[in-house]
């Protein structure tokens, strides 16, 4: 197990190296700051000086060793535009960008795993019918032409909500939350629904075909064979079995809310790290696009290594680092 | 028997015809075809000629009528614009885009998959390490920082599209072919000493075709939502190549303002197509599945 | 003595987009305790579903139309879902053909266990636990401390049958129905499950139905046997009689299409023809297309007899036509 979390994470190093060379070379050599961020009225020596400052008179390579050797410490260079620290600025907005990613993936899970199932079982009744038919629609919706929607009905047209921003958040743990006050929460309600909306069909077609898999299984005869009540059958011998894909998926499928949070944090002005991405993009504040790429390709790997332990916790015959079959005793 | 004389592509076509369903999407898909093909015919108006729009015509609502008496039905943008032609030719340039990528995107990735299947070894795992990195992050996070070093116009965005794509058919396109390599028509082929070249493209690529098929179609479905959003971001097209995403970023600004024809109709088209895909892509997939074929 | 099982009249149809099914038509038997009862027939032939309909376990299309199930006198059909509950698992068990796949992959033995003896009785866990540790001595499993805390996946295919046979033993069941629970295994292993099976239902008389294709199995094991054909009852007997002298022309078929029934060098009999559609069953003898002895009076369905020994056919063998 050990000697497996130590391959993995030897293995993730070497792709996060690898990704900060291609990450720079694509986001350095491409692309003049200097036209956004010296004054057109400046002098040359103006110039000079602030491309200096910069570093970006450096030969490529060496720009990428001072930006290798600092990210080694946790520097990933300053701002362009706010001249601050990159990886601060992306720190300060990730706890907004995680509370929205969270929130969606929590709706995700909470409605998506019990219409799944309820569809799975009666896949012929009419409420399962409709399930389906909407996760198809869910499918196919783009996100960011629901986030519209939803703006026109709940704030535009009813005014029940408000469209943009965070409203009054509460201190925990050191991170500002939404979710805690009541104004908080009438902001996050919308974009953590419009960020859930595909992961929660993709949950809702996973669970219903798994359930309609494991029914069919002789485990679930026996297990009824036995007399259990309808209840235990399902939430224990099923659920069980469809749990270890469905995690899978959730862990995996956490990444891409995070990059899908860029849409909605753009849309509903969500003051998280998406929307600075953005913002960063549009200025061609290099530095910021550079660090918030090596954090979230961070996270990614962070991720898969969690799904995969947790993979072998829900299932009993993978067993890390080892082939199957030796577990026994 | 009459299936005695039926080709494959009418046996194909008459399973297609099986599901209601699909036949509503084909339905749709023709007539939204039709309309990008022949937008600047059968628009009211050409929204990108100045000379036939007035902004005092600017932000009418569904229905209502200009200064020269033409109805909009759609309502009209900020500019003064018929909304019904600025859809009609945003289609044109959507479904151009998507089409074309996955066309691009299928060839590159046809290439490199059947390379990675013919010579295994060293040139596989490369192929196939690159792949594996690549659809491990989200075509999105991909598409956005190529286009932010790449900047905006449609050779652009078809290129950003084609790099989130191609790794996905390369490696269908392996997998494809190296089941197929393994029968007994493939070693015939080399018994009989033909070139690399022909056995793959004449032999192995028919073999492959058809679940490359399937998922190409659910793919042009995913690159024009791809371009849509990342319009919307305003890091795709330019304002002058105003594709769906585009017009739907556009009207944005006045939705607070309850003009919501602008950004609503336009995002209707956009889905009425990508259900349209899906619909066919789905039934397709059921048709050409040989393991569902009785 | 009054049987444990009475099964009269018993039909269960599937409601198919494609038809009704027929996959069981008057089928009756009675099982005293201690008694083992041999139900014969090729795949389709509804043994299972006879077996399933005994359990209460006829999921939609499917629907138990006609007939009596009583246990202990006690009348079945027509109970709902909550008093089938008490009845599975604790006075009628089940076992079914592959022991790979009726364990639940992901939880563990003791889980499996324990929840077939709370579901039922209203005991602590540690009694319960001590039942399932006896069960598991019971079938022969060593260490079942030790094997309570393992998973599916460490025992083998034998062990696999034995630990879902202490699973059925261990409410004290009346009636076990076996789904060919050895069809799965090594020969030696299934001759073991045999025997042991065998032993515990004449200790504890709790009645067997085993269901089976295999003759051979039925020999050294029943007391009785019913051989089925298309959804039907077609002979049954004590395994003397059925065996040694089979009267139904299709048990005949069936005995010598079994290799040592037929001498060495010649070609083994088949029964000709195939095993018709129980969506297209009319009024004649389901098996009279492959019958050599068929006459016009076939093409009405023949009634079982009421005799011990008793056959569904107009023109039995071993008697006077």
């Amino acid at each position: 197990m050990t000697e497996y979390i130590i391959r993995r994470l030897l293995q993730s190093s070497l792709v996060l190296v690898a990704m900060s060379v291609l990450v720079f070379a694509g986001v350095y050599a491409i692309g003049n700051p200097i036209e956004l961020l010296v004054n057109p009225m400046a002098d040359d020596a103006e110039r000079a000086r602030v491309i200096a400052n910069l570093g970006l008179d450096k030969p490529l390579w060496e720009q990428y060793l001072t930006f290798f050797k600092g990210a080694l410490t946790g520097d990933l260079g300053k701002s362009f535009v706010f001249n601050v620290p990159a990886v601060g600025l992306i720190l300060q907005k990730l706890p907004a960008t995680i509370e929205l990613a969270l929130c969606a993936m929590v709706i995700a899970i909470l409605f998506g795993i019990p219409l799944g199932l309820w569809a799975g079982l009666k896949p012929d009744s009419i409420a399962g019918k409709t399930i389906m038919a909407g996760s198809i629609l869910g499918f196919s919706l783009p996100t960011f032409w629901v986030g519209l929607l939803l703006i026109m009905l709940f704030s535009v047209q009813l005014g029940w909500l408000p469209s943009n921003g965070r409203g009054d958040t509460v201190n925990v743990l050191g991170f500002e939350v939404s979710f805690l006050t009541a104004d908080g929460l009438s902001h996050l309600f919308m974009p953590a629904l419009n960020l859930a909306l595909f992961k929660l069909s993709l949950i809702i077609r996973l669970t219903r075909a798994g359930t309609r898999e494991a029914l069919l299984q002789d485990y679930v005869k026996f297990a009824r064979a036995k007399g259990l009540r309808a209840s235990r059958v399902v939430g224990v011998h099923v659920l069980k079995n469809i749990m270890i894909p469905i995690v899978t998926v959730i862990g995996l499928e956490f990444g891409s809310v995070i990059a899908f949070a860029i849409v909605t944090e753009s849309i509903f002005a969500w003051p998280g790290t998406g929307k600075l991405l953005i913002d960063s993009i549009t200025s061609l504040d290099r530095p910021v696009i550079v660090a918030y790429l090596m954090i979230i390709v961070t996270l990614f790997i962070v991720i898969n290594l969690v799904v995969d332990i947790l993979y072998s916790v829900l299932d009993p015959r993978v067993r890390l680092g080892q082939g199957a079959g030796q577990g026994a005793h | 028997m009459t299936a005695a004389v039926q080709t494959p592509f009418q046996r194909i076509a008459s399973d297609f015809a099986a599901s209601k369903l699909a036949l509503l999407g084909f339905a749709m898909l023709v007539v939204v075809i039709g309309i990008a093909l022949f937008a600047p015919v059968v628009s009211p108006q050409n929204p990108y000629d100045l000379t036939q729009i007035d902004v005092m015509d600017s932000k009418l609502g569904p229905g209502e009528k200009s200064m020269a008496g033409q109805t909009y039905w759609l309502g009209t943008d900020d500019q003064g614009r018929d909304m019904l032609s600025g859809i009609f030719y945003g289609l044109r340039i959507s479904l151009g885009v998507g089409v074309l990528s996955t066309i691009l995107a299928l060839s590159l990735g046809i290439l490199f998959g059947l390379t990675a299947a013919w010579f295994g070894g060293r040139i596989d795992a490369l192929i196939m390490r690159i792949c594996d990195i690549q659809l491990s992050f989200p075509a999105i996070l991909i598409a956005l920082i190529l286009l932010a070093m790449l900047g905006q116009g449609v050779d652009k965005i078809i290129i950003a599209l084609i790099t989130v794509q191609w790794a996905y058919y390369a490696r269908t396109v392996r997998g494809a072919a190296l089941v197929e390599r393994g029968k007994e028509y493939v070693e015939a082929a080399r018994g009989l000493g033909l070139s690399s070249s022909r056995i793959l493209f004449r032999h192995l690529l028919p073999n492959v075709l058809p679940p490359l098929i399937v998922v190409a179609t659910v793919q042009v479905a995913h690159a024009i939502a791809l371009e849509a959003t990342l319009s919307f971001l305003g890091l795709g097209l330019p304002i002058t190549e105003p594709s769906l995403g585009l017009l739907i970023s556009n009207g944005f600004q006045y939705l607070m303002s309850g003009k919501y024809w602008i950004s609503f109709y336009p995002g209707l088209a956009l889905l009425l197509t990508i259900v349209a895909i899906n619909l066919v892509a789905d039934q397709l997939r059921d048709v050409l599945n040989p393991r569902l074929q009785k | 003595m009054r049987p444990v099982l009475e099964v009269s009249g018993l039909s269960t149809h599937f409601f198919t987009r494609a038809g009704v099914v027929k996959a069981v038509e008057d089928v009756s038997f009675a099982l005293n305790a201690g008694e083992i009862l041999g139900l014969v027939g090729e795949s389709g032939s509804g043994k299972s579903m006879t077996g399933y309909s005994i359990m209460g376990l006829i999921d939609p299309p499917g629907k138990v139309v006609a007939g009596s199930i009583r246990l202990k006198g006690e009348e079945l059909i027509g109970y709902d879902e909550a008093r089938w509950q008490k009845i599975r698992g604790n006075r009628i068990a089940m076992i079914f053909q592959d022991p790979m796949m009726t364990l639940n992959p992901v939880l563990r033995i003791d889980t499996q266990m324990l929840e077939a003896v709370l579901a039922h009785h209203d005991v602590p866990r540690e009694e319960a636990l001590r039942r399932s540790r006896e069960a598991m001595v019971k079938v022969g499993i060593p260490s079942p401390d030790e094997r309570l805390l393992a998973y599916p996946h460490q025992f083998s295919g034998g062990m696999r049958q034995r630990v879902a046979i202490a699973i059925a033993l261990l409410n004290k069941p009346d009636v076990i129905i076996a789904d060919e629970p050895t069809t799965a295994l090594d020969v030696t292993i299934q001759g073991q499950i045999l025997f042991e099976m065998q032993k515990l239902c004449r200790e504890s008389g709790t009645a067997l139905i085993w269901i089976t294709h295999d003759l051979s199995v039925i020999a050294g094991l029943a007391d009785k046997v019913a051989v089925m054909y298309a959804g039907r009852i077609v002979e049954t007997g004590t395994v003397d009689e059925v065996l040694d002298c089979s009267r139904h022309p299709y048990t005949r078929g069936l005995m010598c299409s079994v290799p040592a029934c037929n001498p060495r060098g010649q070609p083994l009999k088949q029964i000709p023809g195939m095993t018709p559609s129980l969506l297209s069953l009319g009024a004649e003898c389901a098996f009279r297309e492959r019958c050599a002895r068929a006459t016009a009076q076939c093409d009405t369905m023949p009634a079982i007899g009421q005799d011990a020994h008793a056959v569904r056919c107009h023109h039995p063998l071993g008697a006077p036509t």
